[in-house]
């Protein structure tokens, strides 16, 4: 029924042109059969006339000219889902990797997915509690976020990734938990040390994984996060999961991307990275959410390292201008011994504001975090005009800011791997901070607040 | 309207552009539907037989051979009743009504119009059967929303004597007027709504400087880089800068008639913020709903990467005809940089010659179109109503690098510039609105209101500030290399009122319910303030009196605080500027009190 043709005209980098060829739809699934019998899957890139481009996910190694055999199976690439998927392990195209059996599936979806109505999104306002001061206190994280790691190479995203994905919980909320893990052209031990963290804790029963490693083809790597996402869409409006989703490491994505562009001669944007990259980034940032009616969602913790640590690289930068929001690490805090390295200036949580305050952590907790913010940037800037002239040369509000800045990372920002604070006590180390600073500099919060959680406040009663 | 209709067969596709064959016939900007999907697309160039068509539609599952059919019409909006309080995708597809009929997610295929055509309409006719009427008269008025009253209007370039006109209820569809054509025998039928097409400025008869500056209640906008009525601004910034919230802002707060948002290849949830928050918002002035005026484009960066091109000009095209009924009108654009892009992945696809980056050489040029369509005007029709369209765009640079090819065109057509700052946003100073390089250049055309509206002295006031605040950029880098107890003593008042203007005025919260909008009579009591205590100041330390304890008077406090004090209780304010004069007074007293005995 489906015809055959062994028209290849042209193979270059994972693309292969075939000639003589009709009825072939735009983005259609391809199956390359080679002579020993394997097959290959691709999708259609490009249709003119009678010529079409494929590109290949596991890469044209082997392939040749004369001896292809390609199908063109008139759908897109799909999964099939069902709930036992729960605590497998895939591989970047979705075959069971862990020597378990097929999955049976309950339903097949295209893995491409369609946009969701903005009118069908419901607004994230949930607070998830990481434990992570960082995070919860100043970049509060909120289910239905999409909300990225921004790392470099070195840095110990992992074990933050990991530690989220462990700690994060929902005070008093009810239903399941689902982690979808996705792996991208990360090393084998990398994806190594979140398994056994998944093992350890109990959490793989309720994960599942889609693991490409540095080791496989680079270009399956632009289909596994699409796999992890329908595997994740499924939990969470299907079974009705909260599903938490970790894509790392999305350089790798892009630059499989880049591959591709570069192999059909586009003309490159900055970096070399297709034009389109903000566009193909988003129609997976975009798949986070809630739905109006659906007790499901889904948080995204996508880990994106920065080449040379340079937030304004094309892939950084793009990402931030979709994700609401990002956690940034830092090369100097971590050299300084400090975990995790968050540098919470340049990071951020946009949805924030809407997942916290009364009835959802505390009232205070929008003017403290605003306060601490601006205490710890003039902390900074103190220890900077420090360096120039001397920390005698400063005034005597600048020494105070200077120390705050020093307590915050070492109280505030360091904790331990395994260290799972409550929501209320990070609130309360932040104010046992500001008692360093003079009680005039503290303009964020409103005086019935300094009033109800600053303890011990010398000035107090003198301004009172 | 059958002339110019053609069909064809594809040829090829590449993501959203088709080409397709046997399209001579067809015209530049008509409107086609592609494959049996029947997917919406326009025809953005012809080359002897062939036509290429950007899809507003995932084009994934189309294949060469299958038909394609010219609308012979080029892509049009629908404007009548029942646009306010819409969300619409960037092709004017209602998104909630798209919902109802295909569930949570957009398929393809799927044609709704822009207006129903169930919905009946309280029609009072104002004009009368034998009045002479043209192009824009206003026929009688509809009350769409509890905020907004429908004028309909006489479509541009249709004219003759009513010969039938009536009040009543009617759907956008019903005629409810026939105009006999001028001495040429045509009779118009007019109904509620009519079309026009989108990439086609709406007519107006004259073109008018503005005067009045756009209220947005946003201190360092209103004070220091007001926008006009009628004006263009543009706001570039590296993500989380706030750009998108610089925007709500004003589609919440700005004193206009109507406000059009349109998200432009930007996050699903924001516009979903929108959605939620607007119809909770109340209106200050009038007490309504703010959603009760507000339309909006959804055009999410998810979507169809061809729709996004075309939503800025829906967008732009539906503020024209609220302009038309003599309105005012603020148009918001979140991010023109998508707009841009979009433009881009078409260029290339047709394999067009690229410019700067890849943008297409005629991106200044239809970025000056867009920002040209704004404009304080006298409207089409008898009464020489005024109208005018306020258009505000976002630019999304990247890596916030303003030489980017965007901001360059933007920069080049729009007349106020708000250049957010990443490092503002991260010491969380909001807008992080750099008010060294920011510009307006409406200060001229607005001086006047400001002095009748707001004070006398507004102008005199804001340009000594500004004195300040260039003067603590200098002093700063001296106390860098110096430190801060080597300035003078002046020098350091200067430092301190720099600051309290910063914090205590330029910077505002915007989750801050009472923070989030200040009127002008309350900016001018803030900044007054500010400004007094300066001035004061600058006396007492001319006594000898140290800048460090003229800034711990008790009184800097209650300056600081002056923005949670709400709008019914602004004599708070003058009763600031009372105590800045006696605590300063004790000071010098104190002072000379202790100097005497020597
Ligand atoms: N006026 C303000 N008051 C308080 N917070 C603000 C203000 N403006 C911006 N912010 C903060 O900055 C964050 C980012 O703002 P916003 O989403 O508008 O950025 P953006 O420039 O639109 O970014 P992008 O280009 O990625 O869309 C907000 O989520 C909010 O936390
Ligand atoms: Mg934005």
């Amino acid at each position: 029924m489906v015809k055959e043709y062994m028209t290849a005209q042209e193979i270059a980098g994972p693309l292969i042109l075939v000639g003589e060829v009709s009825g072939v739809k735009y983005e259609e699934l391809v199956e390359v059969e080679l002579p020993d019998g394997e097959v290959r899957r691709g999708k259609v890139l490009e249709v003119n006339e009678d010529t079409a481009l494929v590109q290949l996910f596991e890469g044209a190694t082997g392939v040749s000219v004369e001896s292809a055999r390609i199908r063109f199976l008139g759908r897109g690439l799909e999964l099939g889902l069902s709930r036992d998927m729960l605590g497998r392990v895939f591989d970047g195209l979705g075959h069971p990797k862990d020597g378990g059996p097929q999955i049976i599936p309950e339903m097949k979806r295209d893995v491409a997915g369609a946009p969701m109505n903005p009118t069908a999104r419901d607004y994230p306002n949930e607070f998830i509690q990481t434990g992570i001061s960082a995070i919860d206190g100043l970049n509060t994280l909120v289910r239905g976020q999409k909300l990225p790691i921004f790392s470099g190479f070195g840095l110990p995203h992992a074990e933050l990734a990991a530690q989220i994905a462990r700690q994060a919980a929902v005070r008093g909320a009810e239903g399941e938990f689902a982690v979808v893990f996705c792996a991208m052209g990360i090393t084998f031990e990398e994806a190594e040390y979140f398994i056994s963290d998944f093992r350890r804790t109990g959490a793989i029963d309720r994960a599942v994984l889609f693991v490409n490693l540095a080791s496989d083809p680079a270009i399956e790597r632009i289909a596994t996060p699409r796999m992890a996402l329908t595997a994740a869409e499924y939990l969470a409006y299907d079974m009705e999961m909260h599903v938490l989703v970790i894509l790392t490491d999305m350089t790798n994505y892009c630059e499989a991307l880049r591959e591709i562009s570069a192999a059909r001669k586009e003309v490159p944007g900055r970096r070399g990275y297709p034009g389109y990259l903000y566009t193909d980034l988003s129609t997976l940032y975009e798949r986070a959410g809630r739905i109006i009616g659906k007790n499901g969602s889904i948080t995204q913790i996508p880990v994106v390292s920065m080449p040379e640590d340079d937030k304004t690289h094309p892939i950084p930068d793009l990402t931030g201008y979709i994700t609401e929001g990002q956690i940034i690490l830092d090369r100097v805090l971590h050299r300084k011994g400090i975990y995790p390295p968050i540098n919470v200036l340049p990071s951020l949580s946009r949805l924030r504001d809407k997942g916290i305050g009364e009835g959802k952590t505390r009232e205070d907790h929008a003017n403290l975090a605003n306060q601490l913010f601006a205490a710890y940037a003039r902390g900074k800037e103190a220890q900077e005009l420090a360096v120039i002239l001397g920390e005698a040369a400063l005034s005597p509000e600048d020494k105070a800011f200077f120390k705050f800045a020093d307590a915050f990372e070492d109280r505030y920002l360091r904790q331990t791997i395994d260290e799972n604070r409550t929501i209320e006590e990070t609130l309360t180390l932040g104010w046992e901070l500001l008692e360093i600073l003079p009680l005039s500099e503290l303009k964020r919060v409103k005086p019935a607040q300094i009033e109800k959680y600053l303890k011990n406040q010398p000035k107090k009663a003198e301004a009172a | 309207m059958t002339e110019g209709k053609v069909t064809g067969l594809i040829r090829k596709v590449s993501g959203p552009l088709v080409v397709a064959d046997g399209m001579r016939k067809a015209r530049m900007f008509d409107v086609v539907l592609v494959s049996d999907k029947k997917l919406i697309g326009e025809i953005i160039e012809v080359k002897g037989d062939l036509a290429s068509i950007q899809v507003y539609e995932e084009t994934g599952g189309l294949g060469p051979g299958e038909p394609v059919e010219s609308t012979g019409e080029p892509l049009s909006v629908e404007l009548g009743p029942g646009l306010v309080e819409s969300i619409y995708d960037g092709i004017q597809r209602p998104l909630d009504v798209i919902r109802k009929q295909v569930g949570d997610r957009i398929t393809r295929g799927i044609r709704v119009p822009g207006l129903s055509r169930e919905k009946k309409w309280e029609f009072t006719a104002t004009a009368k059967v034998g009045d002479e009427v043209g192009g824009g008269d206003i026929l009688g008025t509809v009350p769409e929303t509890t905020l907004v009253e429908h004028r309909i209007l006489v479509p541009p370039g249709v004219a003759g004597t009513i010969t039938k006109l009536s009040s009543g209820s009617f759907t956008v569809d019903d005629i409810i007027s026939e105009l006999d054509g001028d001495g040429d025998g045509t009779k118009h039928e007019l109904k509620l709504m009519h079309k026009w097409p989108v990439r086609v400025a709406r007519p107006y008869r004259e073109r008018l400087t503005p005067e009045e500056p756009l209220v947005t209640g946003q201190r360092v906008i209103d004070a220091f880089f007001p926008i006009a009525k009628g004006g263009t601004a543009c706001v570039p910034g590296p993500f989380g800068a706030g750009k998108t919230i610089i925007q709500h802002q004003l589609a919440k707060w700005a004193d206009a008639e109507i406000v059009i948002f349109i998200g432009c290849g930007e996050r699903g949830n924001e516009m979903t913020d929108v959605l939620m928050e607007f119809p909770e918002l109340t209106d200050p002035r009038s007490g309504e709903p703010l959603m009760k005026r507000t339309v909006l484009v959804a055009n999410t960066s998810n979507m169809p990467v061809a729709a996004r091109e075309a939503s800025i000009y829906t967008g732009i095209t539906i503020a024209e005809y609220f302009r038309d009924m003599g309105y005012s009108v603020a148009l918001m654009a979140d991010s023109t940089s998508r707009w841009a892009e979009a433009l881009r992945e078409m260029s290339g696809r047709l394999e067009e010659m690229p410019g700067e980056e890849g943008y297409p050489a005629y991106l200044p040029a239809r970025a000056a179109q867009f920002y040209e369509r704004a404009g304080r005007v006298i409207c089409l029709g008898k009464d020489g109503r005024i109208g005018a369209l306020s258009a505000v765009g976002a630019v999304s640079p990247p890596g916030g690098d303003l030489s980017d090819p965007v901001v360059q065109a933007t920069l080049k057509v729009v007349k106020v510039f708000w250049s957010l700052e990443d490092w503002l946003a991260y010491e969380r100073h909001f807008p992080a609105i750099n008010w060294l390089t920011s510009y307006s250049l409406y200060h001229d055309s607005l001086e006047a209101y400001f002095r009748t509206e707001v004070s006398e002295e507004w102008g005199e006031m804001r340009a000594t500030t500004m004195r300040i605040l260039q003067q603590e950029a200098e002093l700063k880098e001296i106390a860098r290399l110096v430190g801060v107890d080597a300035l003078s003593n002046r020098d350091r008042l200067i430092l301190g009122t720099a600051k309290a203007v910063r914090e205590d005025f330029l910077h505002q919260n915007a989750f801050d319910e009472i923070d989030t909008y200040t009127s002008f009579p309350k900016q001018y009591k803030m900044l007054r303030n500010i400004m007094t205590f300066n001035r004061q100041a600058r006396e007492a330390v001319e006594q000898g009196v140290q800048a460090e304890e003229l800034f711990a008077l008790p009184v800097n406090g209650e300056i600081s605080r002056s923005r949670y004090v709400p709008e019914s209780e602004l004599d708070e304010l003058d009763e600031i500027e009372g105590k800045i004069g006696s605590e300063i007074k004790g000071l010098i007293e104190k002072r000379v009190g202790a100097e005497e005995p020597v």
